[in-house]
This record gives structure tokens, sequence and C-alpha cells, in this order.
């Protein structure tokens, strides 16, 4: 994403899986390395289930809008595979970069059984065909093993900064994480991150 | 997260917006603080009452937004800087006092924020809040980005100190609710020096109406004279714009995205104004002297356009002929929010040129791809909700009562009681404590030919910002109602603020706690409290309370929030579903837990015909094991 002035990133899911405090952490270590950070957010009622975005737009020479006009992102962050699909239908283009955690957290129209959750080769033929990268990452059983499904956001915030989409390297963002998270949670987190990271660099 | 005092002064912070405006605020000097919870305002106090302590200043949760503003004018009066916020909705509370506080005028900077909300994202209106600006005579800024929330909201206390009167700063969601870079400012201490003492008769007072009401006016002109050299408002672009945009707010942003995005820099200017009431006149139609088309982009009446159309009326010689587009002409819509790609498509229809958004091609291919497996994501209860369960039982009770009985609903988490996973039980919501004053007129109607039961529900919060004289009045006029206040520790749709029902204060140091059962029970009226996870004696007592139709009853069905139970205790229950038991399709239950009770912790696995938990989003309260007919849900003690 060199050169991408200003870099678009959409950060997507559902709410209560800790997308705004991903979005936050970004914001912060880049504002720290001295870039322009606007970062639109969706909140209130979209803690109750409902599909959450942030926008974060990035810039070395000025300040942006908060919302990404359609079809501009460069970097799609996934937290929810369908919640992915959405934003890429509305935001992506051919150059767009994808990386989606690929655990469902079902519409209640799919858990009552009024609807069905696409499978995994229908995500994954979507993904493909409309973007120049796609990453699926398993982080909801990598949170589940490291003991907590909550964790799911750091790692996936690992997969993004290990495949090098952002202009910040993961010394600085493990910097951040230092900072801004309450000790007693911080070698989890770490962990979690490095799994992310690890899981890009496999790749 | 780091604090709004964590960083020195001449550091860049990431804000979000109402971080921004309380930030401004101490860099102001502000001493006092207060508003009543409400997206997108909340985090104004919640950022204030956070560094409260470090900072030796006063902040509080006020009951409603009305004594919140009387609450910051006694500040004021007193010689002390004062900040409230509130939502939009929220001013409509307050407004009783500050039609009149505009009158009387004030000391120490007054500074109001009020936070609107475009689209409703999470309210029951979209009103545009601005009005009150031109209605009350008091000046209007709105700040387009983070530092000038910042800046602005410092500045205000100015003004207001400059012209005696309480200074309006209107935000919305976008501004609010999102985050940017902040250079910080200097934090400045408060006056300690605090004392009420009135130095002309009838000081703070409307006395002498009409005489208060001209000076109101002349207090207004001043601030017309300080905004025409105002550095809120600027301008960008050619000497002689082929099309002129006046903005404001959020616009400012959306506009010049657009403006760069369509490669329009050397023809179309864009008047960026932060000071909209009173507008600076002079400055204004320099601008729309030099032009002859004007597009108006603001968020969310044609507050804006409608001022400057107003003013082209009364200098419509000096002018000469312009063209007005915005929302009146259809170029952007009156309602909803404004985002960059519509405010492109209406300088692209304006100008009349072509604009294409997406490729179509790719947006073909993105239809066709995923247009079928991307399914609409309905808000809801959480998986644990008490609202959940308690309108289960009140759906129940209804039925067993079988007299036509229904609710009438209010304000907070619970509205969503009005859809699927609240049984669609709420079947009135309009305004904080109306549910209570709608059923106290219901209950009323019995000499008209009513004779259906009525079941109000409210929150502790809003039990206590506005429910209580609709109680009262119920109590008063022998009307016939059960109130249930659904009682569950917080105000937890705006983010769990405390509440005098708490016994905690907005800084989260000990408070006395205002007693639910013996406020209600002092009114000389049935109180029953039921623990909502217990469904069979909620729906007995509300069966009971229906019946004893002799006047005002009240139930408080008192169960934590389950968000803040998942923060402070371990689950309860182990909950699974035994596959043996549960006998899917041929059971005869027709799915009553996935497909009525819908908590979004249990889940129909269409694969194996059975229902299932899913271990992530289950909270483990363990109530649908007591809706199972076939008792195949097992709940273990966790």
């Amino acid at each position: 994403m060199e050169g991408k002035d200003p870099l678009n990133v959409i950060v997507t899911g559902v709410g209560g899986q800790g997308n705004v405090l991903i979005s936050q952490l970004m914001g912060r270590a880049l504002v720290r390395a001295g870039y322009h950070v606007t970062i639109g957010e969706t909140y209130g009622a979209s803690q109750r289930g409902g599909a959450v975005m942030s926008h974060l737009r990035v810039s070395r020479q000025a300040q942006y809008g908060p919302l990404i006009p359609q079809g501009q992102a460069n970097v799609i962050l996934g937290l929810e595979p369908v919640e992915t699909l959405r934003v890429l239908g509305q935001y992506g283009n051919p150059g767009v970069t994808v990386i989606t955690n690929s655990r469902p957290v079902y519409p209640l129209a799919v858990a009552i059984g009024t609807a069905h959750y696409p499978s995994v080769e229908e995500i994954v033929k979507a993904l493909e065909e409309l973007s120049s990268k796609a990453w699926l990452i398993n982080a909801t059983d990598i949170a589940l093993e490291l003991g907590a499904s909550i964790l799911t956001n750091i790692i996936m915030l690992g997969a993004l900064v290990g495949a090098d989409v952002l202009p910040l390297a993961a010394g600085e963002f493990e910097l951040e994480l230092r900072e801004s998270l309450p000790a007693d949670r911080l070698d989890l987190n770490l962990k979690a991150f490095r799994l992310g990271l690890a899981e890009a660099k496999a790749r | 997260m780091t604090s709004i005092t964590a960083y020195e002064p001449g550091a860049s912070q990431l804000l979000m917006g109402n971080e921004a405006i309380a930030r401004g605020a101490l860099e102001a000097g502000v001493g006092f603080a207060s508003g009543y919870p409400g997206t997108p305002s909340s985090e104004i106090i919640g950022s204030l009452a956070e560094v409260a302590r470090e900072m030796d200043i006063y902040v509080e949760w006020s009951v409603n937004e009305k004594v919140a503003l009387e609450a910051a004018a006694a500040a004021s009066f007193a010689g002390v800087r004062a900040i409230v916020a509130m939502k939009q909705n929220g001013l409509n509370v307050a407004s009783d006092f500050l039609m009149t506080l505009n009158l009387t005028g004030t000391n120490a900077g007054l500074v109001l924020v009020l936070c609107d909300d475009p689209s409703a994202l999470s309210s029951t209106n979209e009103e545009d809040s601005r009005p009150i600006a031109k209605w009350a005579d008091l000046p209007l800024l709105e700040p387009a980005t983070f530092q000038e929330a910042k800046e602005m909201t410092k500045w205000a206390f100015e003004l207001s100190e400059e012209i005696k009167n309480v200074c309006l700063i209107r935000s919305v969601t976008r501004v609010s609710h999102a985050r940017g870079d902040v250079r910080l400012g200097e934090p400045m201490p408060p006056s300690r020096e605090a004392r009420f003492a009135p130095t002309t008769l009838g000081q703070f007072t409307p006395m002498f109406v009409p005489l208060k009401h001209n000076l109101l006016h002349q207090k207004l002109s001043k601030a017309r004279e300080i905004f025409e050299s105002s550095p809120f408002n600027w301008y960008t672009g050619p000497e002689r714009p082929e099309l002129l945009i006046v903005t404001c707010g959020s616009g400012w942003y959306y506009s010049l995205e657009a403006v760069r995005t369509l490669g329009l820099e050397s023809s179309v200017g864009i008047l960026k104004l932060g000071t909209t009431w009173p507008l600076p006149e002079k400055l204004v139609q320099q601008h729309l002297a030099r032009t002859d088309k004007v597009l108006v982009v603001e968020e969310v009446d044609p507050f804006l356009e409608g001022n400057l159309k107003e003013l082209v009326g009364d200098t419509f010689s000096a002018l000469g002929p312009l063209t007005f587009y915005g929302k009146r002409s259809g170029h952007l819509p009156s309602f909803g929010e404004l985002d960059p790609d519509r405010v492109m498509g209406a300088v692209s229809s304006v100008l009349g040129r072509e604009r294409v958004a997406v490729d179509p091609d790719y947006a073909k291919k993105a239809q066709a791809l995923t247009g079928s497996l991307v399914q609409s994501r309905m808000i809801g209860f959480c998986a644990g909700c008490p609202h959940r369960a308690t309108l289960w039982s009140v759906k129940n009770a209804l039925k067993l009562d079988g007299r036509g009985g229904f609710v009438t609903g209010d304000i907070g988490c619970y509205t969503m009681g009005l859809g699927p996973t609240g049984f669609f039980q709420l079947k009135t919501a309009q305004a904080m404590g109306s549910g209570t004053g709608l059923a106290s007129g219901f209950g009323k109607l019995g000499k008209l030919g009513f004779s259906q039961p009525v079941l109000a529900v409210c929150g502790d919060s809003t039990f206590f910002h506005a429910a209580i004289p609709a109680l009262i009045n119920g109590v008063y006029n022998q009307s016939n109602f059960t109130l249930i206040i659904l009682d569950n520790s917080a105000t937890a749709m705006t983010g769990f603020q405390p509440h005098p029902g708490t016994g905690a204060s907005a800084l989260g140091e000990p408070a006395p706690r205002v007693d639910l059962e013996a406020l209600c029970g002092s009114l000389g009226i049935r109180v029953e409290v039921a623990d909502p996870f217990d469904l069979e004696d909620t729906t007995h007592k509300l069966l009971d309370l229906m019946r004893d139709d002799s006047g005002v009853r009240v139930l408080i069905s008192r169960r934590k929030c389950a968000l803040v139970r998942a923060r402070e205790e371990k689950a309860a229950y182990k909950v699974r579903v035994d596959s043996e038991k549960c006998r899917g399709e041929s059971c005869g239950c027709a799915r009553l837990c996935t497909r009525v009770f819908q908590c979004p912790g249990l889940v129909w696995d269409s694969d194996s015909q059975t229902a299932r938990i899913d271990e992530i989003i289950c909270s483990g309260c363990g109530v649908c094991a007591d809706i199972c007919p076939a008792s195949a849900i097992i709940r273990e003690v966790a």
C-alpha cells in the first residue's frame, strides 16, 4: 500500500467483537508516528448485534472526512465473514486487500432458522474474485485456544500488521498495546497479536 | 484507553469529537459540567468525569437535561464557567428553562452542546436542533473538524462572557462519534471564587420581559459583529467560482472530498461556516456576490439554506440573480445523513457532469457475488438480556389475562421490544417517560368504553428522568395501569452511566441510592419486585397486578444488564442442548426456543435439525432452559 494517500481502511464486524478497540489502537499508533488519522464509527445500537464499521483514513498531508466514499477502500479487515462481504460489495475495488476472520456470527435470521448462512466456498469465491488479495484467518479458533474468544480482534490486528498494508512496523503496534491495555491483560493480548502476525507471515 | 489529560500540551492525540469538546472546555477553565446521557453526546460528560478528580472540577450526571442546564446555569451565575451536553431530544426537555434563561442572561461562560443524530442511528427521531438558536436568539457554532471542536468550545466560553448569554454548539454523529488527531493546548484551572451576587435589580430574572427581549437582540447583534471576522469561517476556491458550496459541520469534509475527487478545485469554491447563527451577513454577501450558483450542504434540515435565502431576500438588489441548490431543490435529501457520495452526486448534477462512483463492471460483479449472501442484521436484545425475559413474561401474562392488554413503551434498550427479540410487545415509543404518561391517559378511558389492561415499561434511568411525574399523575388522577420498571442498574443503551438508583456518582464514587421501592411505596400504591429470570414468578405477579385493577401498581423487574454482568461476574450456568431430548420439528413446540425466544446464543442447526448453544455468544443466564417444553435445554451451575 506504499504511496496511497489517503490510505482508506475499513474494519468491520458485529457489535461486541471489539471493532472500535482495534481501529482506535491503529489510529493511535499512526498518530504517534506523525500521520493524520480520521476514524468514523457506528455505535450506539450497534452494540446490540448490529453490523459495525470503522472507517480509517490515514494521510501524511491532511485530515480527511470520517466516511470513505463507495468503492474507495484500500484495505478491509473483517471480524466476521458476511460483514466483510457486505463492506466489500459497497466499498471494494479490484485493488483492495481483504483480511477476514473465518468464524461466522450468525444474524438472528440464521440463528432462528429462517435464513441460511453462506458456505465457506461461496465466501472464498466472492472474496477472491473481488479483491487483489484475500486472506481467511481462523482467528476465533486461535483465540479460543488462548482461552478467550474476545481476543479475536487483536489476532486480526496482528494479521493486518503482518500483511504490511499499514505504514507501521509490528514493534510500533506492540508499543501501542503496552500503552493502551491494562497491565493484567497485556501479556495475553501481546500473545494474540503475535499469533496473528505469524498467521500473516506464514502466507 | 487514555484520558483527555494524558498527553502534554503541544502533543497530538487521537480524540473523539466529544473528547475534543471536553478538552476544549478544560482549556477554557471549565469548573462545572453536567448532562444526561444520550447518543451521540455521552462522552463529553463521560470524559470530563474521568478527569474530574485530577482537575479538581465538578462533573455530574444529572437526572435529566433540564436539571442539567439549571445546575450549570447556577455555576455560571456564581461566576464559574460551565458546560452542559445533551442529545437532540434532550434539548426538548431543557428548552423550557432555556427559553427564559436566554432573557435572564448569564455571568461566567455557559456553553450548551447539542449533539444531533442524523439518520437516527441511536434515536427515535433525527430532529435538527439548530432552529433553537433562531428561536431563542442565541449564538450557534458548528464544528467541522476535531481540532475545531476543541478550539470552538474553548472560544465559546469567551463569546458567552462577551455577550453574557448562553453559547450553543451543535455537533452531529460524524463529528461527535468520529476520531481524529488533535493538537492539544494548555488546560486552565477554573475560577475558585464562586459567589452568587446579583449587581442589578432582577439581573438573573426575566423581569421587564420586553426590555430583556430587546437586550437579547442587542446581544445577538454583537455576536453577529464578532462572527464577521471569526476564524471558524473560511473560503477555499477560485475568486469567482462557477458554483459556491456553502457548508457547515459534517458537510465540510464531504464537500472538500467531492470537489477534490471530481477535480473541480479551479471552478467550485467552498464557504465553510462555523458560526451559523446569526449569520455573518457581510462575509456571506461578499461570497454570494461572486457567483450565481449556490449549493448548500448541511445535516439534516435546510436551516442554513433557509437563512441564506432570507439574507438574500433582504439584500436582493445588491446581489443579483442567484440560483440555490440543496434540499429544497432536491439535489440533497432533507432526511437522513449525508456522505461524500451524496455530496459528489449533488455537485455533479448541479454542474451537469456525469459522475461514475464505482467501476460499473466491478459493481455488477460485486452484486452478483455478494448480493444474495449478505443478509440484513437486525439489532435485538443481547444474549442474557433481562428485558427479553421480562417481555417473555409480559407476553404470556397478557395472553393468559386475555382482555386485550398491551404495553406502552419508552426510551432505552428496551425500545427494541418493538421488534422480534421483544416479541413485538411494545406498542408505543415516543419520548422519555411518555410510556407512563400514555398509560396514565389510557387508564382513564374506562368511562369511555375502554376495558383493556395497560402495562407501561420504562428503564430505571428513564424512570428518574421523566416517568416520575407521569406516575404521580396516574396516582393523583386515580388512573388504572401497571408500570413495569425494568431495573437493570445502568443507563445501558448509552454506555452504562450511573444514575440516582445505582449508588454511584458520575466519578464512580459512592452516592446516596434512591430506593425505587420506597419511592414508589411512598405514593401509597402497590409495589412488587420480581427477578425477570424467574419466568413463572414474574408472569404470576404480572397477572395478579393486572387483575388488581384498582389503581396504579408498580412491578420492579430487577436484574443487572447482561453486559455489566459479563464484566463483573462469571456466568451463572453452563447451558447445552441435549440432542437426544430435542425433537426439533417433530416436537410440536414449533421451535419455540430459536424461532420465538430469539436469543442469539441459541441457534437452530439445520444440519442436525435440533437447537444448539453457541458457546461464544451464550451468557449463561439459563432462562431458555425454562421455556423448552421437552426439557432438552440443560443448565448446569457453572
